[in-house]
């Protein structure tokens, strides 16, 4: 273990392995001695496939002996735990798909595998991605590496936090209105959300459909170029991918943050927000500044609507979505069902936790015959005017930057009485969603020893004006390199 | 009871359309296959999985739109219906609602007093059909087939502008007529992949206001509609004028008990909480495509009845029983374009010998075992006097049973007519000859019994003899 592998981002890795300085197989035994000594304590995993992902390695050091080394061969990294991947348990932290061992991989599954990755296991997270500290999971609630009584945001909380504790280099994650930034703000590492469509939701089990888009959790934005680079591209399978180039995201990394126009929204910085966040966001906007970027100060009126204009549209699809798990062709199948009735209610009464039925019901709600109007397409149509408030704001600005969620890391149990604090926790990532437009975090500082993320949203397809200026960002401060004590 | 109420249908036609993969997945369209083998991921609503339209399917629902006059609308959107039940896997259909594909079509028909009348087309969406629940066989459960899952189905709905069973039946056969013209559906009703459900109320003759109306599910044969129709109006005429109210639900039909009964009242209804699929897009559909589609289009029913008429001079009724199929309106056109006979003489044969041989062998025309080219063969050898009309069906007969071409079966029986009028004269002076009573009535003026003489004549010839002939050498025989 003095080799310190697990110290090393996703890039160094790669050239690691180029140069032969060790194998994918001593890589991945090391990561997966790391899961299981640390594990125990940070709940991040649900599955770990320590036997396939050797197997893989070993297949990868095969290959680029053979000179046949894809773009990630014999890289690790890790699935949340929504993506299907074959003969693999695929949970989506519920117990209605405990047992649920998927036929086919998802797109990203299989275009990462494409290209020579070793798949190190799948992670925890919120049932069905619906929440945002990780503790609606049926298979208990992730711990932050910083703190282990923290949350580590959800709903990529595995992800997150088996990237900040250094079991994995990489992770991937799913994002419906902040689960990729919040935890990885929460958890000190980059999350990067793509524009709506960049990448295929083929594989990727729904929860909201019009807002779910796949992304990555690393620990440098360099990596997140490198995966992204990976996974984006047009599915036939998913009709909502769109066919647009995909640039190199890694050569799109270099230039400076000189002339960058970003935008600070005022609301941003309103009541909500705490104090010292606030704080470590200026310091991040100012190094900015100080390095040539232009700050402009924007106006989002629109921004209070969206957690309230989320919480109609996300629960609408999802009560929809979920409507498949009815105990008769996969998944939680209630025993002894005295008829048809009762195998549906007591099949999705039992596999479902109360946040997902808390969903489920307010979404049933407002789609109903007599309410359909007053909330779904009233949501809709301030969704336009949501996403109305960036195009203006991206009239005059490259960038949008601020806080990515209003405090640190909360403790776990603090929130989960009150759901509305819970959902207010997305208030500065959700807009992005809504507006399908690509938003990243990347660490900005620390508050009583938590991590802090700098939120960034582009316009549609702007991923690498995000990257550039994160990585920028990265290269002029060291809080991507701080790791938690205990996880060294 | 006919007089005093009036009775208003709508029907909502399900046409399966002709693809060979479903509307939203890769999986086989084939009819009858064991259960459960052609229904893919996708198909059984696994976790993660999304739907990808059929590219097919548009062009068919453009095609149907075009065959009505209809609308095709430039954005229509996939919407989910939402509802539970074993043979929906992903608890939606996705369907049409809002903006369905076509709208504002129309088709005539002709009504009980031989006017041509005019039907709305109200709109026609695309859909996904689910599975099939199978009861029998099953101790305490039910089955599911989930091949019919995601066929692909066109639903075409009519104003409610029909005022009787015949009515709905004639407008249904013109639908069915167009489908299969279109070759959008092979509209198959024993397999169900053409049925209807029919929305029926009556009211007292006069008023404008609709009387509540019953849907009556799934019907799927022409007799089943006309019947169950029929019977329907006469419940609800019977429930009205015993002083009760028609309420507002849906029926099934029960071809065994001849009766229709409820399955739900409106109050028990499903609410489908229908919104736009996020997981589809809006189908766009721009001038260029649609006459790109039109060009495609064939010769449409009534278009062809026209000029079967006008072109072939046919009767106005040969020429609607020739044309209600686009394959035996090919056929008499294959064989008028290949025979000397006259097309009148072609419509005759085709639609009485041949039809009728069909009919009894239970074939469709694409089944029929004489070709076009031997139909115009048998025919060309009643044009040149080769052989009679009477002749030609025993000539028909042959061929039918494969015993070869019309030539080959005069050649090999002998049929061929004697036209020859000195062996003509020769039996004639000999049927003369053996009827002196007969020949000296008709000479006193019994001109009637020319009949009698042609007969003995064609008997002793074995019907080969040219009546014609035969007659004129009679009258002059026995001056």
């Amino acid at each position: 273990m003095s080799r310190d592998l697990h110290a090393k981002t996703l890039t160094e890795l790669a050239a690691g392995l180029e140069r032969g300085d060790f194998t994918s197989v001593e890589l991945t035994g090391d990561l997966l001695g790391r899961i299981d000594s640390h594990n125990a304590a940070l709940n991040a995993f649900v599955t770990v496939t320590a036997e396939r992902a050797l197997a893989t390695a070993k297949s990868a050091d095969e290959a680029r002996a053979a000179g046949k080394a894809g773009a990630l061969n014999g890289l690790p990294l890790v699935h949340k735990d929504i993506f299907c991947t074959r003969d693999v348990l695929t949970t989506c932290g519920s117990r209605m798909l405990e047992n649920f061992i998927s036929p086919y991989d998802a797109t990203i599954v299989e275009r990462l595998s494409g290209a020579g990755a070793v798949v190190l296991g799948k992670t925890n997270m919120d049932e069905f991605a619906m929440g945002s500290s990780n503790e609606t999971s049926y298979f208990g609630p992730v711990k932050n590496p910083w703190n282990l009584e923290c949350s580590p945001g959800g709903s990529s909380g595995g992800s997150a936090a088996a990237v900040a504790a250094r079991l994995t280099p990489a992770a991937t994650g799913t994002d419906t209105g902040g689960s990729i930034r919040q935890p990885a703000a929460l958890t000190g590492t980059v999350g990067l959300k793509p524009t709506y469509g960049r990448v295929s939701r083929y594989g990727m089990v729904a929860f909201a459909s019009s807002l779910d888009q796949a992304g990555v959790i690393t620990r440098s934005s360099a990596d997140a170029a490198l995966l992204l680079g990976v996974m984006a591209g047009f599915d036939e399978r998913d009709s909502t991918s769109i066919d647009h180039p995909v640039p190199d995201y890694t050569a799109a990394l270099s230039g400076s943050v000189k002339g960058l126009r970003v935008g600070v929204v005022r609301q941003h910085f309103d009541d909500g927000l705490d104090e010292k966040t606030g704080t470590a966001v200026r310091e991040a906007l100012a190094v900015l500044e100080a390095n040539g970027a232009v700050l402009t100060e924007v106006d989002m009126p629109n921004l209070d609507l969206s957690v309230p204009t989320y919480y109609v549209v996300a629960p609408a699809e999802c009560s929809s979505n979920l409507s498949r798990f009815d105990g008769v062709r996969f998944g939680r199948r209630a025993e002894n069902p005295e008829d048809l009735l009762d195998l549906y209610c007591r099949s999705r009464g039992e596999g479902f936790g109360a946040e997902v039925k808390r969903r489920i019901m307010t979404g049933t709600y407002v789609l109903s015959a007599g309410y359909y109007d007053a909330y779904y397409l009233k949501a809709q149509q301030v969704r336009h005017l949501i996403a109305d408030d960036f195009h203006r704001a991206f009239e005059n600005v490259d960038v949008i930057a601020g806080p990515t969620a209003p405090t640190p890391a909360f403790k776990l149990g603090d929130k989960t009485d009150d759901p509305i604090t819970m959902y207010l926790n997305d208030i500065y990532t959700i807009g992005a969603n809504l507006a399908g437009l690509p938003g990243m975090s990347t660490p900005c500082g620390f508050v009583d020893g938590l991590p802090v993320g700098l939120h960034l949203v582009a316009p549609h397809w702007g991923e690498e004006t995000l990257l550039r200026c994160a990585h920028q960002y990265e290269q002029l401060t060291e809080w991507h390199l701080a790791c938690p004590e205990d996880f060294s | 009871m006919s007089s005093a109420w009036e009775v208003v249908i709508g029907l909502e036609i399900h046409a399966q359309l002709a693809t060979s993969s479903k509307i939203f997945s890769g999986a086989s369209t084939a009819y009858g296959a064991e259960p459960n083998t052609q229904a893919c991921l996708i198909d059984l609503g696994y976790p993660g999985v999304l739907p990808v339209l059929n590219k097919e399917v548009v062009r068919m629902a453009t095609m149907f739109g075009l065959a009505v006059d209809a609308t095709i609308a430039p954005r229509s959107v996939f919407a989910r219906k939402n509802y539970f039940y074993p043979d929906l896997p992903k608890g939606y259909q996705i369907s049409q609602l809002e903006l369905p594909i076509v709208e504002f079509g129309e088709l005539f028909i002709t009504d009980a007093d031989g006017n041509e009348k005019r039907i709305g087309i109200t709109r026609a969406h695309l859909e996904e059909d689910a599975g099939k629940s199978v009861h029998e066989g099953f101790d305490k459960s039910s089955g599911i087939d989930l091949n019919r899952t995601g066929t692909p189905l066109l639903e075409i709905v009519s104003e409610p502008d029909l005022r009787s069973a015949k009515e709905a039946v004639a407008y249904m056969r013109k639908i069915h007529t167009i489908v299969r013209y279109l070759g959008i559906s092979d509209g198959n009703m024993q397999e169900g992949s053409f049925r209807c459900d029919a929305n029926v109320s009556v009211r007292p003759r006069g008023q404008e206001e609709l009387g509540t109306r019953a849907e009556i599910k799934n019907l799927n044969s022409f007799r089943f509609i006309e019947r169950a129709i029929n019977i329907e109006v006469e419940r609800q005429v019977e429930v009205i004028e015993d002083g009760g109210k028609v309420v507002q639900e849906t029926r099934l039909y029960d071809s065994v008990k001849d009766e229709t009964r409820s399955m739900r009242s409106k109050e028990e209804a499903n609410d489908y909480r229908y919104f736009p699929d996020p997981d589809l897009l809006p189908v766009e559909i721009d001038a260029a495509y649609i006459e790109a589609v039109r060009e495609t289009l064939p010769e449409l029913p009534a278009a062809k009845q026209q000029r079967f008429v006008a072109d072939y001079g046919l009767r106005e009724d040969d020429a609607a029983i020739l044309t209600a199929s686009r394959a035996l309106a090919d056929f008499f056109e294959e064989v008028v374009a290949s025979t000397q006979g006259k097309a009148q003489g072609v419509a005759n044969f085709v639609i009485g010998d041949l039809a009728g041989a069909l009919n009894r062998d239970g074939l469709d025309i694409e089944q029929s075992p004489v070709s076009t080219a031997a139909v115009a063969g048998l025919l060309d050898r009643i044009k040149d006097n080769t052989i009679s009309g009477k002749i030609a069906k025993e000539v028909f007969e042959a061929m039918w049973a494969g015993e070869g071409t019309a030539d080959e079966i005069i050649e090999a029986k002998g049929l061929k007519q004697i036209t020859d009028s000195s062996a003509i004269e020769a039996i004639v002076d000999k049927v003369i000859e053996a009827n002196p009573g007969q020949v000296a009535e008709y000479k006193a003026g019994k001109d009637k019994l020319i009949g009698f003489f042609v007969g003995q004549v064609m008997k002793e010839t074995g019907g080969k003899a040219n009546p014609g002939q035969v007659n004129q050498v009679l009258k002059q025989k026995l001056g």
